[in-house]
């Protein structure tokens, strides 16, 4: 079965082109691109000069199974992904339980399975119960298909603890994620510390909290060799010492949300829930360095950092709602304000979205190269809309997007030469 | 006469005619509230329920016999007692009562915030009575009323705000109005006790007290609250009386006529000299708390107008 995708404008991240062109899919895999004649196939798809990019690979999904089926499942979340451009989604382990055993991650890729239309890769936990005191069975979760590990937004404290689990992680060759949040000065934060966040008598943390803690998970780095990855870096001042680790050869890679790359935290206003995030949102100033920092590479992946949250969680109180937003169908859209901006072409933005996060992975996704996945999207970077957040396939609804004016659409999404989504 | 909202949430929103209308009716209520009948019917057939989910006593009573000398019916409710402790959220709480139908809710919360989100869920009028760290703008406005009742003026007056202004909520609102109102305003405190991003709110941060108070024309003391003195923010109860308490000799370093004003209730011998609270001649600490009862009749006068106007309108049912 053949499949070829005609009169495309092809987004290659890997070769930084944009050009017109066809792309065979034949059975799972891409066969072949090409700007001349097309070749013959079973179905002609005309794509009519929309984009056609790799499909993204969005590290740091927070799918609520096991524990809260209320607020995303597996269904509800692929479906979301499938229709966002999302084609594999990097789940997060801070599920009640914690994803910390090779049984637990067994359950999920199971239910993944059944359930998802997408592909899922989980990662575990590094400690048991994301407590910070043991280390998980890194090697039987990484044999039973665990792609990173991460306590996610629970810092692991003790740096003994750390050090040791970073070691032996090291030689399983293993990806260690961090969240570079000293745990000290951000403990009970709501919002960024400065002129807005005292306006608003919210509990804030210093900028200065995710320099600290990056510094230290860094010297970690470079005393254990692991290979690590930082979840979000959203502050200018944490900057300079990534791009040192870097220069000096550390194996450090790092991530953005969409929401701190597009939003700033004067968006909170009178206290709207929705845009309570961890870390919080941060100033225009720190803003506009991070989009700086991924247009020159430094940044290397952004994500949704999608995280469902039920109303009754956010109907309260700034400083006692849940932090958290859903972004798997608005991470595309969103983008597209940094390439309607003229802040990010549509190769730099696939990089960062599809490319990176499959090398650090070690996937083969990511690429529109002969060989490669067929994993794909399809979209109209132009098509105006207002988000309507009661639409959402997530099961939560929490978007800071609701009502928001956005430009671009998803037409179509393949996995593995499936589509899995078109646009009605 | 101007005054257009609908609510009292802060003084961040208040336009500064909007201010000088409410302190010229809390003027009349001044007089009322001297005479031997001290009754209007403003606010007659009204409800004003009071909702304190911090503990309070003065402003509750304040607000009380502010909305009963206007012959409202008042009810107050102690929320720390009753539905939060069974698992109620703010906004069913909000819900429950506006189903009985008050016309002035007066709101205390703990969280900065909280009733910004509960005036977005009832169609009465919402006064807030201090939220977390945010505003407290009854506060400010009595603070304003007692400003220009002694100093003649609410504008180009030099105004020292002293002590833990990080955690206050009156601070900020009487940092707002008094910029509004065209003043120049000093922060006096140690450091630990500024918010951040000061140096962007207009006034000018003086850590040193004696400095901070030279020839201003008032000095506002805030309440150190008790869990911030051992060690967390000061090194002591005794250093903070010795560097930032205010007493005789730093006094003196302010205009001979300044006035010394406190929300109340005072630390004595922690913020403030007990001598210094009592002087009749310096000290304002009791007129504010007269002030404040015709503030607060001032300001429930006024959104209960806009209420029946909206009413009239048809803007609620």
């Amino acid at each position: 079965m053949k499949t070829i995708l005609t009169n495309a404008r092809l987004i290659d991240p890997e070769a930084g082109t944009d050009s017109l062109g066809w792309l065979l899919i034949e059975g799972e895999t891409i066969a072949a691109t090409g700007a001349d004649t097309p070749p013959a196939a079973d179905h002609v798809i005309d794509c009519g000069g929309k984009c056609l990019a790799p499909g993204i690979v969005d590290i740091g999904v927070k799918v609520c199974e096991p524990g809260e089926r209320h607020k995303e499942s597996f269904k509800s979340a692929g479906l979301a992904a499938a229709a966002g451009g999302v084609t594999t989604l990097v789940t997060r382990p801070d599920t009640a339980p914690a994803i910390d055993t090779p049984e637990t991650l067994e359950f999920v890729t199971r239910r993944a399975r059944e359930a998802a239309p997408v592909r899922i890769k989980p990662m575990a936990a590094l400690t048991k119960g994301r407590e910070g005191a043991e280390m998980v069975e890194l090697g039987f979760l990484m044999d039973a298909g665990a792609v990173a590990f991460t306590d996610c937004a629970r810092v692991v404290e003790n740096t003994k603890v750390l050090s040791r689990a970073m070691t032996y992680a090291r030689s399983l060759g293993a990806l260690v994620i961090g969240h570079p949040q000293e745990p000290g000065l951000s403990k009970g934060a709501a919002a960024t510390s400065g002129k807005f966040a005292s306006l608003k008598g919210l509990p804030a943390v210093s900028a200065m909290a995710e320099r600290m803690a990056l510094d230290r998970d860094l010297a970690l780095v470079e005393m254990t060799g692991v290979k690590y990855h930082a979840d979000q870096i959203t502050t200018a001042r944490a900057l300079p010492a990534l791009e040192r680790a870097k220069a000096n050869g550390l194996d450090v890679t790092a991530g953005i949300s969409i929401h701190h790359l597009t939003l700033n935290e004067l968006d909170v206003g009178d206290y709207r829930t929705f845009f309570k995030l961890t870390p919080p949102l941060r100033s225009e100033d720190d803003r506009l360095a991070l989009v700086q920092a991924v247009a020159e590479g430094l940044i290397d992946v952004i994500c949704s950092m999608h995280d469902p949250q039920d109303e009754e969680s956010k109907r309260l109180p700034f400083e006692e709602a849940a932090a958290g937003a859903v972004g798997l169908e608005t991470l595309l859209p969103a983008a597209m304000r940094l390439y309607h901006a003229g802040a990010l072409d549509l190769p730099t933005l696939f990089r960062a979205l599809s490319l990176n996060p499959s090398r650090r992975l070690g996937l083969a996704t990511g690429r529109l190269a002969t060989g490669a996945p067929a994993d794909l999207v399809l979209f109209d970077p132009d098509t105006p809309f207002v988000l309507d957040r009661t639409k959402l396939r997530s099961k939560s609804k929490n978007t800071p997007f609701d009502e928001a004016r956005l430009q671009g659409r998803v037409l179509r999404t393949y996995v593995a030469g499936q589509e899995v989504f078109a646009h009605a | 006469m101007t005054f257009r909202a609908r609510h009292l949430l802060g003084i961040e929103h208040l336009h500064p005619e909007e201010i000088r209308t409410l302190l010229d009716l809390a003027d009349q209520y001044v007089d009322l509230n001297r005479r031997a009948v001290k009754h209007s019917d403003a606010l007659a057939g009204l409800t004003q329920i009071n909702m304190f989910f911090e503990a309070s006593t003065r402003t509750q009573a304040s607000f009380e016999l502010a909305g009963k000398r206007l012959g409202a019916d008042v009810m107050n409710m102690a929320m720390q007692a009753s539905s939060i402790k069974k698992g109620e959220t703010l906004i069913d709480t909000a819900l429950t009562l506006n189903a009985m139908h008050p016309d002035l809710l007066v709101v205390r919360h703990p969280h900065s915030g909280a009733v910004d989100l509960l005036a977005q869920k009832v169609n009465c009028a919402v006064l807030n009575a201090g939220d977390g760290r945010h505003e407290h703008p009854t506060q400010a406005l009595l603070d304003a009323l007692t400003i220009r009742r002694t100093k003649g003026r609410l504008h180009r007056l030099n105004i020292a705000i002293c002590g833990d202004i990080a955690h206050s909520r009156v601070a900020r609102s009487n940092i707002l109005l008094l910029g509004k109102m065209e003043n120049r305003v000093r922060l006096v405190g140690p450091p630990t006790l500024m918010p951040a991003g000061i140096g962007e709110f207009g006034v000018e941060v003086y850590d040193d007290m004696k400095e901070g108070l030279r020839d201003v024309d008032v000095v506002m003391m805030l309440r150190l609250q008790k869990e911030r003195m051992d060690g967390g923010f000061i090194p002591s109860e005794r250093e903070y009386y010795h560097r930032y308490g205010l007493d005789a000799e730093k006094l003196s370093y302010a205009k001979p006529d300044a006035i010394v004003m406190h929300p109340g209730p005072m630390n004595r011998g922690v913020e403030i000299d007990g001598e210094i609270a009592d002087d009749i001649n310096r000290s304002v600490i009791q007129e504010q708390v007269e002030m404040g009862v015709a503030v607060r009749m001032a300001a429930m006068d006024l959104l209960a107008r806009n209420l029946r106007a909206a009413k009239d309108e048809g803007v609620y049912v």
